[in-house]
């Protein structure tokens, strides 16, 4: 019983770190890459009235780091919810 | 009515209401004044955090940095937005597991050990009375532009208010008051941006108005202005100026500085479970995106409106804000070129930089200023880069009753700030320096007057701050931010996620981050401000930047020293195991 639990922890913790660190991955590449390395290769292309480059470290990435928490606070509660359901009654 | 008169009815009403919420909602017990109970929504916590977060800084001086940044600026925008994605998916969900009142508190138990307890109320300590120093000026700064009061007098009304609603309510009535602010400086800073927005591009929405084609001409907003701004010499609005190596680490150090900030952290202990801390920090971002995506649309409306007002418009004619802030001391005009008319270019107008004013005044009715022209450009105008979003209103000629939002709005931002500071300094005073390191045996009820005592000191010292304030307020508040990622935010993260990291580690770690990062700002800021430029820099860092590096410095400490002493003890690894869980 004790192991079975224990190995559930550790399917979740994997599921855990998983998640996160593909969504930080994101986190990453729409602000340190769209927004500071690769801005000036960005600004050649034209978004309505912005380069893009340009609104990606003023807007984009704004609106991307949103998003990211609320698909973490999704896919976490699916996470929790399939350990509950292999143990019901756990806590 | 006058704006002051407006402006006295719209601070009046909202001071009003900060205190109605401070009696409604005493705290009554220790859990009550430094965790509201953990029973706060997670909406409601969300706008908490908002306003919390929002500080003077982000209201007053962040759009008027970017306007004279251009696209520099960024590095205000997705640093102190981005760090929400690591508090939410790193710290936050395993902090508020951990169920305690203040962030010495898990660093305390996670490293078993009151030293490094210690250790981390120091650091927290320094990077709070860094960050409060800013908002005591931002609310000087409000008064005696706006009540006609001086500055001191100003700061100490700021301190009476909040000292009565952090001593009643603790961070319940913190909490409740914080939600009334965001609501005021929200739609403060939402209203003239959509006015402004509207009257530039006929778009109401400021974050696409930006990107919109000009009223009067169809052409870009954001073209012309960086054809106007490269016509007077500038560099283009849209172009950057600093090394990327520089905005790199900047952003990097405000982004894990904004998930290592004490103030910011210990919102997340005031809800009721894991889930909800997650979704919190959610709720937060969204309201602080709000006004950060507005900013930046304001800071390219501010640009565009101050050349079209005041470029080559004589002094005589120039409108009455340029001549008002003038007065208070923000702009100074030097007719270098003695045309009478203002004009921009690029670089410093005066020498040295800040004006000193004599008593007389010129030739048109400009204050006369001591400082000699610089001689190596023609632009003749000094402007405070705090006044902007203040100016903006007043400058896009908006009704008189926006300008007065606009500083009970400033004064909500600056308010809610220095109380969300006030409290985690004096928690972790009467928590963890009293109750869990010097005076063990103390009843909850004299925690709780030790707590309140403490509310008074610091309300005292931040005061004293904001009488006599240092440098601007933005930069100020960016060097919390560099201490904060330096220090408690690796401790923290490694608390977490390495279940070998030990308490010497922890220790060696954070104060090898704090002097470091110290160090450098220090030297550069206040022994060798003449210095401060990249070629002085390490590796071409600025001391805004620095924090970054002062993480670095302080893992690889700790990892260092970690392998070279015991391991932590096995209670500890069952803690962490216990944090992890669902």
């Amino acid at each position: 019983m004790q192991e079975k639990q224990d190995s559930q922890i550790d399917t979740y913790w994997q599921a855990n770190i998983r998640l996160v660190l593909g969504l930080l991955s994101i986190w990453f590449l729409v602000s340190f890459g769209c927004g500071i390395l690769f801005v000036d290769f960005l600004d050649q292309f034209q978004f309505f009235g912005f380069k893009l480059g340009f609104w990606f470290s003023q807007q984009g990435s704004i609106y991307v780091f949103v998003v990211l928490i609320f698909v973490y606070i999704n896919r976490m509660k699916k996470i929790e919810r399939l350990i509950d359901q292999d143990e019901p009654g756990e806590e | 009515m006058s704006v002051q008169l407006l402006t006295y009815f719209f601070v009046g009403i909202s001071f009003a209401v900060y205190i109605g919420i401070a009696i409604w909602s005493r705290a009554g017990s220790t859990s009550e004044f430094y965790v509201a109970g953990k029973g706060v929504h997670p909406v409601a916590n969300g706008m908490a955090t908002a306003a919390d977060w929002m500080s003077a800084a982000s209201f007053i001086s962040m759009a008027g940095l970017i306007a004279f940044l251009g696209r520099d600026g960024s590095v205000y925008l997705m640093g102190w937005t981005g760090g929400y994605v690591l508090l939410a998916l790193l710290l936050a969900p395993y902090l508020r597991k951990f169920g305690q009142f203040t962030v010495p508190d898990f660093i305390g138990s996670r490293y078993y050990s009151s030293v490094a307890r210690i250790v981390a109320v120091l650091c927290l300590i320094i990077i709070s009375f860094t960050y409060v120093a800013g908002q005591m000026r931002g609310v000087g700064i409000v008064f005696s532009r706006f009540l006609e009061v001086d500055i001191n007098s100003g700061v100490l009304i700021g301190m009476v208010i909040v000292f009565i609603y952090a001593v009643l309510g603790g961070m319940k009535g913190i909490t409740y008051t914080q939600v009334a602010q965001y609501c005021v400086l929200i739609f403060a800073y939402l209203v003239p941006a959509i006015f402004i927005s509207i009257m530039i591009t006929g778009n109401p929405v400021p974050q696409l108005g930006f990107g919109d084609q000009l009223l009067e001409s169809p052409i870009y907003l954001l073209e012309k202005l960086d054809g106007l701004m490269m016509q007077l010499g500038f560099d283009a609005y849209t172009s950057g100026s600093k090394a990327t190596i520089d905005v790199f680490c900047i952003t990097a150090a405000l982004m894990l500085g904004t998930a290592g900030l004490p103030h910011v952290i210990v919102r997340f202990f005031t809800v009721p479970s894991v889930n909800d801390a997650r979704k919190s920090a959610g709720y937060a971002l969204i309201f602080i995106a709000i006004l950060y995506t507005t900013a930046p649309a304001v800071a390219s409306f501010a640009r565009l409106n101050l050349f079209a007002t005041t470029h080559d418009v004589s002094y005589v004619e120039a409108p009455s804000w340029f001549k008002n802030w003038e007065n208070i001391g923000l702009i100074a005009w030097k007719d270098k070129n003695n045309d009478g008319k203002i004009q921009y270019a690029k670089g410093d107008a005066l020498q040295p930089t800040k004006p000193v004013y004599t008593d007389q005044r010129g030739l048109y009715g400009e204050r006369n200023l001591s400082n000699q022209a610089h001689p190596s450009n023609a632009n003749e105008v000094y402007i405070d880069r705090d006044i902007m979003v203040l100016a903006t209103p007043e400058i896009a000629k908006l009704p008189a009753w926006i300008v007065a939002l606009v500083a009970a709005g400033a004064l909500a931002a600056a308010l809610s700030t220095a109380a969300g500071l006030l409290l985690v300094i004096s928690a972790s005073v009467s928590h963890d320096l009293i109750k869990k390191t010097f005076a063990r045996r103390i009843s909850e009820r004299q925690e709780l007057i030790y707590a309140r005592i403490s509310v008074l000191v610091s309300v005292i010292i931040a005061g004293l701050f904001g009488i006599y304030p240092p440098a601007f307020v933005a930069q100020v508040v960016a060097f919390a931010f560099g201490l904060a990622a330096a220090t408690l935010f690796p401790a923290i993260l490694m608390g977490i996620f390495s279940k070998t990291m030990n308490r010497e580690g922890a220790v060696c770690g954070m104060l090898a981050g704090l002097i470091f990062t110290l160090t450098y700002i220090i030297y550069f800021k206040f022994i060798h401000p003449e210095l401060n430029s990249s070629e002085h820099w390490f590796l071409g860092i600025s001391p805004e930047g620095i924090g970054f590096i002062g993480m670095i410095v302080n893992v690889v400490t700790s990892s260092i020293v970690t392998s070279m002493t015991p391991k932590p003890p096995e209670h500890i690894g069952a803690m962490i195991e216990n944090l992890r869980r669902p």
